[in-house]
């Protein structure tokens, strides 16, 4: 692929919906162009410096730099260095390049939230391992002085350390008890905070048992679990962005005849905007000049193109297909079809039942039991004994051994471990409790167009042509760049046909291609054009001169692992219905292929998304594939969706899960995956009753020492770590 | 035990040392491209002479 073949940045219309396109407008006037490619084959050291040399040559670069992990250049240039000439650079040694939006980009580019952890976690390890050092000291022995001295710096260790790291866990408590709600940080903070302050009385006093330690590893482990499920989505998330990142959202505004690239965010009413081949239109609008096809099938899911000329009304998400096409903008941003499409999407969401996860529901469950078990156990202390401090020192030692360190560790180090199992097959999970609901799945609904096909056609028919029109139709085939010329091209050169000699070949955009064989005329294209009677399947029309006109059949091309994952599916004992906005023979004919029993064509987007409500609300577990616009509100009415990666931007966004290859097949597996990996939530929540079981008592009955509390801590924690890990 | 006057701020000062010097590196996104870092060590570009 060179610069120059490059398609242009296809205006992104679903980008005005997505919230990254708002960036857009400030980005515009940088004194340093910052450009960001993505390169996906970087992989090695010498292509390291092979695409830093190269681009550091090309005139107006400062620096660039490759980040092998993300597979992508940032470079800083002058203003003037347009990103085509720098993925032309990188096309010139061998390296595809795409460029990515900036402003997509720039909100993730550092991880503030997660270096914010980071270094909460750093500094609960550094202080709780001093701690411990202190606090083995104690245990192994020290009396009197020692024991004192050592009690104090542990003090002074602690507090500090617990006001820094504890924040975001004194925070999330706070918004819970703000809006009369209990989470699992409630019980954490009033943990951490009692156990600082009878150890403070303790000490104060010459005690012998201080907490600090205890306070300060159950910081640790749960800032831990905080983190590792941090990661988890920020990588889920940075990749789900670089997606939306390339769709670039610009379009060629007309101004007097000439072309101008602008963001398509500044884009107005009346506007003349120029749609070459290939690009989407990036409002909606009329047609004003060209003619052309133009693909609806992300918007309808309809596979037939349709013609497109002057006076045409377009919506905003078509894409244009064989000759450039003007203009003139009737609705832009908020007032696109596309926008509404995108409101029918928040309108589904409100409607979503909201799924509790089962760290909440565990949650729901722990926290009352944990504040009735300590208040009564203090009380207990205090008929019993009189004594206002051993009261409250159990109180806290009850809090701290039940303390959620297992649970928090608990559903994190599983979801890790699944997603990058995931991850590594090609599976994004965005969402925190995807894999959860995934897991519940009876039901898998697909969509056709672009989901269970590749949205590529196929020829059908070549056995039933004579080798002479085969011929005639491969030479006039090399006259355009439609999908369907694309296709036959590929198909009859792959038979080994050999093109016939064709003169005067041209395209006549909307229409087909034109020329003459052997003194007579030949055309290929549309069935009116060349006078025949156009059929329900994809057909491209050959006719020569004299003869009656031949029609060349095409299918949508299965998907790589459709066929696979359908039957992986229906093996299992799931449902699946095939749902369709195309024309019922088309449907019917690929439902058969696949062995789907039950299909549904023509159906509208509320279609889709009412079926799928109803489907719930008959108690099932609905998963819905689909890449489409008219797909968005049914992805999101959907118990658990999942989207390719070359779905469009606002089904992306609908969506739990993305695919990240063009391959299918990984479905079934995520399906396993997801069942084992709560399965294994699961059993770490009873690890950490069990525990919990034969620790609690002990303290109720005051036995717990610092040192039972701590051995019993790391036990748990390290248990359920270790069972996450098993996953593999 | 007057030992311990000395090695409880020895082991703390080192300690935070280190803690301070893996701020510093978090600061500085030193572990944004950890693939990149692992194979940048074998590109031969300023073997003869350092960066400028």
């Amino acid at each position: 692929m060179t610069a120059a073949m490059r398609p242009p940045p296809s205006a992104c219309p679903a980008c005005i919906a997505a919230p990254a396109a708002a960036a857009l407008a400030e980005q515009d006037q940088p004194k340093e162009a910052r450009i960001a490619l993505s390169v996906p084959a970087v992989h090695c050291a010498v292509c390291i410096s092979s695409v830093e040399s190269a681009l550091m040559k090309h005139p107006g670069v400062h620096s660039a730099r490759v980040n092998l992990t993300l597979k992508r250049v940032s470079i800083e240039a002058e203003p003037d260095v347009m990103p085509q000439d720098l993925t032309g650079v990188l096309d010139r040694i061998g390296y595809e390049a795409h460029e990515l939006d900036a402003g997509t980009l720039s909100a993730t580019e550092t991880d503030k939230a997660g270096r914010d952890l980071l270094m909460r976690l750093a500094v609960a390890g550094f202080a709780s391992m001093n701690v411990m050092l202190l606090s083995v000291s104690v245990w192994s022995g020290a009396v009197d002085a020692t024991r004192d001295m050592f009690h104090w710096i542990s003090a002074a260790i602690a507090l500090p350390t617990i006001v820094f790291s504890g924040q975001p866990f004194f925070r999330n408590a706070w918004n819970a008890l703000k809006n009369k709600r209990l989470n699992m940080d409630v019980p954490i903070v009033l943990a951490i905070t009692l156990a600082v302050i009878t150890s403070l009385w303790e000490i104060s006093l010459s005690g012998e048992h201080a907490y600090f330690d205890a306070a300060l590893t159950l910081t640790f482990f749960l800032l831990a679990g905080r983190y590792l499920d941090h990661r988890t989505r920020a990588i889920a998330r940075s990749a789900a962005e670089e997606l939306a990142a390339l769709e670039v959202p610009r379009a060629f505004l007309l101004i007097d005849g000439e072309e101008k690239q602008v963001p398509v965010a500044e884009l107005k009413l009346d506007d003349l905007v120029l749609v070459r081949p290939g690009g989407r239109m990036p409002v909606d609008g009329e047609i004003v000049e060209g003619t052309s096809e133009i693909d609806r099938s992300l918007l309808t899911g309809e596979t037939v193109p349709v013609f497109a000329e002057a006076g045409r009304i377009v919506s905003a998400g078509e894409v244009n297909l064989t000759g450039p096409l003007v203009i003139r903008a009737t609705a832009v941003g908020k007032d696109t079809s596309l926008h509404r499409m995108a409101d029918l999407v928040a309108i589904a969401e409100s409607g979503r039942s909201r799924y509790t996860s089962l760290a909440d529901k565990a949650a729901k469950l722990y926290a009352p039991g944990v504040h009735i078990l300590s208040a009564l156990s203090f009380f207990g202390w205090l008929l019993y004994s009189g004594d206002v401090r051993i009261s409250l020192n159990i109180a806290a030692a009850v809090l701290i051994i039940t303390c959620p360190c297992a649970l928090g560790l608990a559903v994190p180090a599983v979801t890790t471990a699944a997603s990058g199992r995931l991850f590594r097959k090609g599976m994004l999970i965005k969402h925190a409790t995807a894999l959860e609901r995934l897991a519940q799945v009876d039901t898998v609904v697909f969509d056709k167009t672009g989901t269970l096909t590749a949205g590529t056609p196929e020829l059908i028919n070549m056995g039933d042509h004579a080798v002479r029109d085969l011929e005639i139709a491969l030479a006039l085939s090399q006259g355009s760049a439609h999908p369907l010329s694309v296709s036959l091209r590929s198909a009859l050169t792959a038979a080994g046909v050999k093109p016939a000699r064709v003169e005067g070949l041209t395209e006549v955009p909307g229409y087909g291609t034109e020329g003459r064989w052997q003194g007579v005329r030949v055309r290929l294209g549309r069935a009116q054009w060349v006078g025949a009677e156009p059929r329900g399947e994809t057909s491209a029309w050959l006719s020569v001169a004299g003869e009656a006109p031949k029609a060349f059949a095409f299918t949508d091309r299965l998907r790589d692992g459709a066929e696979e994952a359908v039957k992986a599916l229906l093996d299992s004992g799931k449902e699946i219905i095939l749902m369709s906005g195309d024309a019922p023979a088309a449907v019917e004919k690929l439902a058969l292929r696949l062995g789907i029993q039950d299909w549904v064509a023509e159906a509208l987007p509320e279609d889709k998304a009412a079926r799928i409500t109803a489907l719930g609300a008959q108690g099932k577990h609905v998963l819905m594939v689909g890449d489409g616009l008219n797909d968005t509100a049914a992805l999101s009415a959907a118990h658990v969706s999942i989207s390719p990666a070359s779905a469009l931007d606002a089904a992306r966004v609908a969506s739990d899960i993305v695919l990240l290859g063009g391959d299918l097949s990984p479905i079934a597996d995520a399906v396993k995956t997801a069942r084992s990996a709560t399965k294994r939530i699961r059993e770490n929540f009873r690890i950490a009753t069990i525990y919990n079981v034969i620790a609690v008592p002990i303290a109720v009955l005051g036995l717990a020492t610092p040192l039972v509390a701590a051995l019993a801590m790391s036990a748990s924690s390290i248990t359920v770590s270790l069972n996450a890990l098993r996953l593999r | 035990m007057d030992v311990l006057a000395y090695l409880i701020p020895i082991s703390l000062i080192l300690g935070g040392l280190g803690l301070l010097f893996f701020i510093f590196t978090v600061r500085t996104n030193q572990y944004d491209d950890p693939e990149g870092n692992a194979q940048r060590i074998l590109n031969g570009d300023w073997d003869d002479h350092p960066k400028p």
